[in-house]
């Protein structure tokens, strides 16, 4: 028996289907002359690309996003790597319920730690504020770098950096000229990931960002609860571009099955 | 590794962020669980689990809690009946694009849950693909109501959950025995009786972990029920939301939060152990 057969690609088909067909047709909408949500379409222009790039709102929250990503990708490198060498490299007591001690917000639906964010950044007056976006937003990232990075550094061939190690190459000169080098794909792929995460991330947004500090997707959901035009069809059409560029960059890099999944 | 023993060192910004930003207001979350909400609807600072008794005295809770596992049920069973055959599908293909259609099936993971939510709203809209196909083949004269309800709701959630169940069917199919496959065809049974009796039942621990994995999913969803409910389905997840921002009830938000994680927990050992079970 070999391949998938008939039956069994016909069914897969029909589900590929099923998964498009929300992004096909918000593609189709994006190009609507329409005012309102209307499938298929009576007639295409451009109209709501122009009327996205004039709409100061979500270009305001794109921006907030874009420098928040940012610097939460930078900060969860920063601090997740480490943490990654450190399990992947080293031997110590107590390394498995360390592991599970950082990757115990994976666990959690961001609901939970929405609520309990708010609840901790209200005093501190942090919500509605860059820093209180990012080191939210860290809370899925970190452990996601380390978790992606851990598995990346565990898979490293081991053999050369112990002949790094037996040249005379200090530890961390072999983790700078040797270790960091071979993961630099690993790397790129995770901090493409981790910009992703902070910038489609909406639960834990909507939890502690006020009217004042709204991030995109944030901005997305309260026009889509207040109106329905084809405005939130262009702007998906720019960021399922992007996506689709970061897809495919992590795919060549290291893949996306393996990098989302374990 | 010479000089690992400062290794360990490596561990403490992060640590410090995970017990700062993580654990702390997650214990925090716990104990606003015992305060009280006085008369004036300001939180009073207590040991008390009148919260509590109070919130699960209301039978508003229950209803919330039966239409939360209702809605994640459906959803569920949904996505299983579809991400089975294409989990199925991923693993038997020797098609040279396996690599680009298992993207393609995990695609809807990796982008925004407002524009998957939009693009259902387009379909299933009163004015959107299904109506306007459906009245124009003359098959209804009105429209039918398929969004902000618990139609789209569990539509738009089985497809959410979809690709997390892709995963863990693919990640469970890899102990699947091709060989007893081809035994069992190679004897003379059916492709049909081959996959009842040989790959169902050998993938059925596979089967509960991934139906597990989407049934928590969709316990703790909220962007999807918020939106594509439109304000007219209530759940667990939604109710948190509003007595935390809207209402600023902290102490039955959090107890709500512990419910509902508990109700999860619950689930996921129940799911574990069955698993575990089968696999035997």
């Amino acid at each position: 028996m070999n391949g998938a057969g008939p039956v069994l690609s016909g069914l897969a088909a029909l589900v590929y289907a099923l998964i498009l067909a929300p992004i096909v047709v918000v593609v189709m909408l994006a190009f609507s002359a329409d005012s309102f949500i209307l499938f298929p379409p009576s007639g295409y222009s451009l109209r709501w690309f122009q009327a996205l790039a004039a709409h100061a709102p979500l270009l305001s929250a794109l921006g907030l996003s874009m420098q928040t990503a940012c610097v939460v990708t930078l900060l969860s490198l920063a601090i997740g790597v480490p943490a990654a060498l450190a399990l992947a490299k080293g031997e110590f007591p107590g390394k498995d319920a360390l592991t599970g001690f950082f990757l115990a917000p994976l666990l959690l639906p961001t609901l939970i730690t929405g609520l309990a964010l708010l609840l901790f950044f209200t005093p501190l007056r942090l919500t509605a504020t860059l820093p209180g976006l990012v080191l939210g937003h860290m809370t899925v990232t970190v452990p996601f770098v380390i978790r992606m990075m851990t598995t990346a550094l565990s898979n490293l061939p081991h053999d050369i950096e112990a002949a790094a190690a037996t040249l005379g190459a200090t530890p961390w000169r072999v983790v700078r000229r040797v270790t960091l080098p071979l993961a630099t794909p690993g790397l790129i792929a995770c901090a493409c990931l981790s910009f992703l995460l902070s910038f489609d991330e909406t639960v834990i947004s909507l939890f502690i960002s006020g009217p004042r500090a709204a991030t995109l997707p944030v901005e997305m959901v309260r026009y889509v609860e207040g109106r329905t035009d084809p405005l939130i069809a262009a702007l998906s059409v720019v960021l399922i571009v992007a996506t689709l560029i970061v897809v495919v960059a992590v795919e060549r890099l290291v893949g996306v099955a393996r990098a989302v999944g374990k | 590794m010479t000089g690992s023993r400062r290794l360990p060192l490596l561990l403490l910004p992060a640590g410090l962020f995970v017990l700062a930003i993580y654990a702390w207001p997650t214990l925090l979350l716990l104990r606003n669980a015992f305060n009280e909400v006085g008369p004036t609807g300001a939180m009073v600072e207590a040991w008390s689990l009148k919260t509590a008794t109070d919130t699960f005295a209301d039978g508003f809770t229950l209803e919330l809690t039966l239409n939360s596992l209702q809605l994640s049920l459906s959803a569920t069973a949904i996505a299983l009946a579809l991400s089975y055959p294409l989990s199925l599908f991923l693993f038997r293909t020797d098609s040279r694009f396996r690599g680009l259609l298992a993207v393609i099936a995990i695609l809807p993971m990796l982008i925004s849950g407002v524009v998957r939510v939009f693009g259902w709203l387009a379909i299933l809209g009163d004015r959107g693909l299904v109506n306007t196909m459906l009245q124009s083949l003359g098959l209804i004269s009105a429209p039918i109501k398929l969004v902000f309800n618990w139609t789209g709701v569990t539509i738009g959630l089985a497809e959410s959950i979809m690709p997390y169940m892709v995963l863990a069917l693919l990640a469970g199919f890899g102990q699947l025995d091709r060989t007893l496959e081809e035994a069992s065809r190679s004897l003379g049974a059916s492709p049909v009786r081959t996959f009842w009796r040989v790959t169902l039942p050998l993938s059925l621990p596979a089967i509960v972990l991934a139906a597990g994995l989407g049934f928590v999913l969709s316990m703790s969803a909220y962007i999807t029920p918020k939106l594509l409910g439109g304000g007219r389905v209530f759940v667990l997840a939604t109710e948190i939301f509003e007595q935390a921002t809207t209402n600023t009830n902290w102490p039955v938000a959090a107890v709500l939060a512990i419910y509902t994680l508990g109700l999860l927990l619950f689930l996921l050992v129940l799911s574990n152990l069955l698993a575990r079970s089968l696999r035997r």
